[in-house]
């Protein structure tokens, strides 16, 4: 959910864009990180845990915990909280240990 | 074949620490790097849209994000300052090189000196379900609402009371979030009671002397079970309590994050006083590895305004020993020194006087306690 009214901010969006998620298209703004922008959507479940599969979300939104690691445009491990969302990024659940690219 | 850069000094993180270290050592000649994770500098300061309670003179009354503007804009006009975002320092190595990923490269980079200014992570609590989505640092919340204008969530519940549990709190309530009670396991408020009775004018409840015994949900967090803890915060059965919430937002405390002075083999100390592991250093904040110095929340967790003294003098020092001589860097260290054992004198700098003690003199150099990793 966005806020668009704040009693001390401003919020200057930049312009308006698209990406894939699951291969759904996902609206967004210039100079989101792409976890900001899945959570706008409502989109907060981010991945499953190795192990157990349990559900992922952002914890620390700064790089620091690696609990929003997602797979984009096809690279493994992306800190989605701290990589900005850009038009036409396909981004997807990661499964597993995500696979080592060239 | 990996580009190797060459600069006199390499900052490792653009917060307020890194910034003023940077610009002290850059207008003493010295040729800089700052390498920042995040796309912009700033550090914790770009979401501290409250007046700062800190007391550096024409500072005191500033909004953090202001200061963040002031100092960036300040660091682009100096022509002797590079600044890498998207750049995450990655490994300290024995050839005294740090490797750097930066925008999806891999980059080396061999600096006379290096100061470490990579500030603090958010703790985390024990209890059920504690990794359900939903549950969060404090510093996400402020970055979803304050930075993107994004919230997290409708019902929080705010478990910890203490000045950033308050103001985060106040911060929600100003975007029309629902706090629907601040949790503290201390039978006391932790923070200042200004920011305790804004929210509570708003009917925020305040409960001391409860934790947290588990977060209910499947995919997300639905509520909290919350208990009432003993005076040797142990639980006590019988007394759970059900609150409906979308999110539970810990503000338990912060840890210096201190990987890379690890991995360079500074020597180390256990200080609770000061968040955690911190670097031993001298009163110019140089560890015992010769290379490196440390500043701000790194160091130890304190407060902005003291990030950055302690980042000017060790830009300072660093600018110095590189060869950057002027004639007044003795008593402008003198003058820096001064007015940070100021700042640190009143009655809430207690147990960082404390803590620091711990960590001063070479009498008190122990060994680096994770040598065995490396
Ligand atoms: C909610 C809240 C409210 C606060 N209110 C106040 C207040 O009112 N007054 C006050 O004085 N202080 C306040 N503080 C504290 C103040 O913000 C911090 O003490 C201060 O920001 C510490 O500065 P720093 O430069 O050491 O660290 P930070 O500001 O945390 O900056 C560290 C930087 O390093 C970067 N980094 C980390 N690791 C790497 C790496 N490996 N490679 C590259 N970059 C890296 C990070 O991205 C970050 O930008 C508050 C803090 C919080 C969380
Ligand atoms: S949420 Fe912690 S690294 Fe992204």
């Amino acid at each position: 959910m966005r806020i668009n009214k704040h009693p001390i901010l401003d919020f200057n969006r930049g312009k308006k864009i698209t990406f894939q998620y699951k291969g759904q298209e996902i609206k967004a703004y210039q100079g989101e990180t792409i976890a900001a922008a899945l959570y706008a959507a409502g989109i907060k479940v981010l991945k499953k845990s190795n192990k157990y599969q349990r559900p992922r979300g952002l914890f620390c939104a700064i790089g620091n915990c690696a609990s929003c690691y997602m797979a984009v445009n096809g690279i493994p491990h992306v800190k989605t909280c701290i990589t900005k969302v850009k038009q036409d990024m396909v981004v997807e659940e990661e499964t597993g240990k995500g696979d080592i690219i060239d | 074949m990996i580009l190797l850069i060459n600069t006199d000094l390499l900052v490792i993180g653009g917060g307020p620490a890194g910034m003023t270290a940077a610009l002290k050592a850059a207008k003493k000649g010295a040729e800089v790097i700052i390498v920042e994770r995040y796309h912009e500098l700033g550090g914790q300061l770009i979401k501290q849209t409250h007046r700062f309670f800190g007391s550096k003179n024409e500072q005191a009354g500033t909004r953090g994000i202001d200061i963040a503007q002031g100092l960036t804009k300040e660091i682009q006009n100096m022509s002797e300052i590079k600044v890498l975002t998207e750049a995450t320092a990655q490994g300290y190595y024995e050839d005294k090189i740090v490797t750097v990923s930066y925008q999806n490269k891999f980059r080396k980079i061999r600096a006379k000196r290096i100061i470490i200014a990579t500030g603090a992570s958010e703790k985390m609590m024990l209890f059920l379900n504690n990794d359900l989505p939903g549950v969060y640092g404090a510093g996400a919340i402020q970055t979803l609402m304050n930075l993107y204008g994004i919230l997290p969530g409708k019902k929080v519940i705010m478990v910890g009371s203490g000045n950033i549990g308050l103001i985060v709190s106040y911060q929600l309530l100003q975007a029309g979030v629902e706090v629907k009670a601040v949790i503290e396991a201390d039978s006391e408020i932790g923070g200042y009671l200004v920011h305790a009775s804004k929210i509570r004018r708003i009917g925020v409840p305040i409960y001391t002397g409860y934790s947290v015994k588990s977060a209910i949900g499947e995919s997300f967090v639905k509520g909290a079970e919350i208990i009432k803890l003993d005076r040797n915060w142990q639980m006590i059965a019988g007394t759970e309590r059900f609150i409906k919430a979308d999110t539970i937002c810990l503000a338990v405390g912060l840890r210096p994050l201190v990987s890379l002075l690890i991995q360079a083999d500074c020597a180390m100390a256990y200080v609770p006083e000061l968040g955690g592991d911190v670097p031993i250093r001298d009163e110019n904040l140089k560890t015992t590895n010769d290379q490196i110095f440390v500043a701000g929340d790194a160091a130890g967790i304190e407060e902005a305004t003291a990030a950055m003294l302690e980042g000017e003098i060790a830009g300072l020092k660093a600018a110095t020993e590189i060869g950057y001589l002027s004639k007044d860097a003795i008593t402008e260290s003198r003058r820096l020194k001064k007015e940070l054992r100021k700042l640190r004198n009143g009655p809430i700098s207690r147990n960082i006087r404390k803590g620091l003690s711990k960590v001063r003199g070479d009498d008190n150099v122990k060994k680096n306690r994770y040598s065995h990793l490396r």
